[in-house]
């Protein structure tokens, strides 16, 4: 797992290196949680998708501009052709820079780049699920920044009021946004409190920890239906894997040029998986 | 001149509720959420039905189209009810992006759109969401003109697939329209009088105001066509492009913005086909405000007497 996750990395890079934009700083810090969750944890047919997924497990990715790393796992995990990830953000792609159902790509069910409106629409697709007899979960992921759109808080009221417990939120708690440290900006402070506060079950975990990720995303599985919804908050650092892009806001949206995108595979070597 | 004699008076909104409910018991896919306000969507009997297929959101549109748009993935087919500003300015974004964009087949039904909302004023009177959802991709936009085609429109809207903006309105109105009408289509433009010197193509409360100008206009040896243009988008061109063809000249009237409504997407119509001298009834680009209803259609030139003054200057201008 560790190695794919390496592999997820060097691909993550060379998507947007290749077209010189995208989004590699969230992308890379949420590897490990991406590469869990599609290995490990859906219950899902990459196979047999449907936009529908009566029977499945789905995922809602909120924070958009993360594409880098979803499309990544979506790939190897079997959605489409790895080979695909070389038309990232290109013309006439199906991976558009922020994912789009637009195009029909496998795997995305909704729209997102605007943010704060994944909690939402995950929020409608888990009751759709209850109104259906279906036992399957909903599993969405947000950027702490986007925290800051009244949107979230308004669909956390409503989870909690319609208690939409089989929903399993995760929120990508790296601190950084664009302009800067969270808590320079509009400070989010202790979240958990915040969270309780809603109404929400509410869980923490290491995003870089495979072992943590699987411990606490299990638990919260055993917990859906118990009459809340629940979050995770889950501890990353922006730009996890190469030295010089860790930790900072830097890298939220910025593309490597030649000399560093080197530097940095460099950090990331090549995996028995391959490169696309 | 074939004449529409009103049958009685009911608001939109309640040939939406009706609409709704019977729908629900037709199609058990059919859901609906309202943001605080199902006693004047009149969605209460649908709720009272369907308890577990009706969702209050409470005063959160934005999160109201996120959850209708995200029903959609299962099957389901949401209808949301709020008022006509909170149904589209407010949610602009969430309505682009999770439902246009993402074709989700979410019906966005919107209650008292217009200056007839009256008393509330400016605030709640939407003036603009006519152009606002007509230029989205792929979103349908569908006004009826009394209770009997609201109903219709309704349970139209909720057999199709795809996102669609429905509007309607808050006052008691005339009926002049069938309680059943084979006639109306989703997209179908329907030619109420025919008529040979001027056109008038209206859409909601103002299809019947143009009936009685129509009736003023035959008064004065006038031979003017009526089009109930129900569907604003798709807009039906054939019947633009063939009315206009045999009188020379149209009319539009909306109770709307003259910026983005009806009036304009006419326009463009005979603009690239068939360039016809137009006039345009409907509100010149301000706001509204308090008043009591038809008060407000006078003074802000969008009455029946502003119809026919129009379709004379568009004659005149043949």
């Amino acid at each position: 797992m560790s190695t794919l996750c390496t592999q997820v990395r060097r691909d993550i890079l060379r998507m947007v290196h290749a077209v010189q934009s995208g989004h590699p700083g969230g992308s890379m810090g949420c590897t490990e949680f991406f590469v869990h969750l599609y290995f490990n944890h859906l219950r899902h047919d990459p196979k047999a998708w449907t936009m529908d997924g009566k029977g499945s497990d789905l995922f809602f990715l909120s924070n958009g501009h993360i594409s880098p790393v979803w499309y990544s796992v979506l790939a190897r995990s079997g959605y489409f052709p790895v080979k695909e990830l070389a038309t990232f953000r290109k013309l006439n792609t199906r991976l558009q820079g922020h994912p789009t159902t637009h195009e029909g790509l496998p795997g995305v069910r909704i729209a997102s780049g605007s943010l704060g409106q994944g909690m939402s629409v995950a929020i409608g697709a888990a009751l759709s699920k209850k109104l259906n007899g279906d036992d399957r979960l909903v599993y969405s992921l947000h950027g702490d920044g986007e925290l800051q759109e009244g949107q979230i808080w308004e669909a956390m009221l409503f989870a909690q009021h319609h208690k939409v417990d089989n929903l399993i939120s995760v929120v990508d708690r790296n601190s950084q946004q664009i302009d800067g440290n969270t808590e320079n900006i509009i400070g989010l402070g202790d979240l958990r409190p915040k969270f309780e506060a809603f109404g929400w079950q509410v869980h923490q975990m290491d995003g870089h920890d495979l072992d943590d990720i699987d411990r606490v995303m299990t638990r919260a599985r055993e917990q859906a239906g118990k009459g809340k919804p629940q979050i995770i908050i889950m501890i990353t650092d922006m730009g996890r894997g190469v030295d010089f892009m860790q930790g900072t806001h830097e890298w939220h949206g910025k593309a490597p040029n030649d000399a560093q995108f080197e530097k940095a595979l460099a950090q990331l070597p090549l995996t028995s998986f391959g490169d696309y | 001149m074939k004449t529409y004699p009103s049958t009685g008076q009911k608001d939109t909104r309640s040939g939406f509720g009706q609409g709704l409910l019977e729908l629900g018991r037709e199609n058990p896919e059919v859901v609906a959420l309202c943001a605080d306000l199902t006693g004047s969507l009149k969605m209460d009997a649908f709720a009272a039905e369907f308890p577990d297929r009706f969702f209050q959101a409470g005063i959160s549109e934005a999160n109201m189209i996120g959850v209708a748009a995200g029903l959609t993935i299962g099957g389901k087919v949401p209808f949301t009810g709020t008022f006509a500003n909170f149904s589209t300015a407010r949610v602009y974004d969430q309505v682009r992006q999770s439902v246009a964009y993402s074709d989700k087949n979410v019906k966005i039904c919107a209650s008292h759109a217009g200056l007839t909302l009256g008393e509330d004023g400016a605030t709640h009177q939407s003036l603009e969401d006519i152009g606002m959802m007509r230029m989205l991709p792929g979103m349908t936009v569908v006004v009826p003109c009394d209770y009997n085609q609201t109903r219709l429109a309704t349970m139209a809207v909720g057999r199709m697939h795809g996102p669609v903006y429905l509007r309607f309105g808050r006052p008691k109105w005339d009926i002049f329209t069938p309680a059943e009408d084979p006639t109306f289509q989703i997209g179908k433009a329907q030619v109420l009088t025919e008529g040979s010197d001027v056109t008038i193509i209206a859409c909601g409360h103002m299809v019947w105001l143009s009936l009685k100008a129509a009736e003023l206009l035959a008064n004065e040896g006038i031979s003017a066509e009526v089009i109930n243009m129900h569907t604003i988008k798709p807009l039906d061109h054939e019947a633009v492009l063939k009315s206009a063809g045999k009188t020379k000249c149209v009319v539009t009237a909306e109770e709307h913005n003259r910026l983005g409504g009806l009036g304009e997407a006419v326009a463009q119509a005979l603009a690239l086909h068939l360039p016809t001298p137009q006039e345009f009834v409907a509100v010149n680009d301000t706001f509204g405000e308090s008043g009591d209803p038809m008060e407000l259609l006078t003074k802000y030139g969008i009455d029946t007497p502003d119809i026919v003054k129009a379709a004379k200057k568009a004659i005149g201008r043949k």
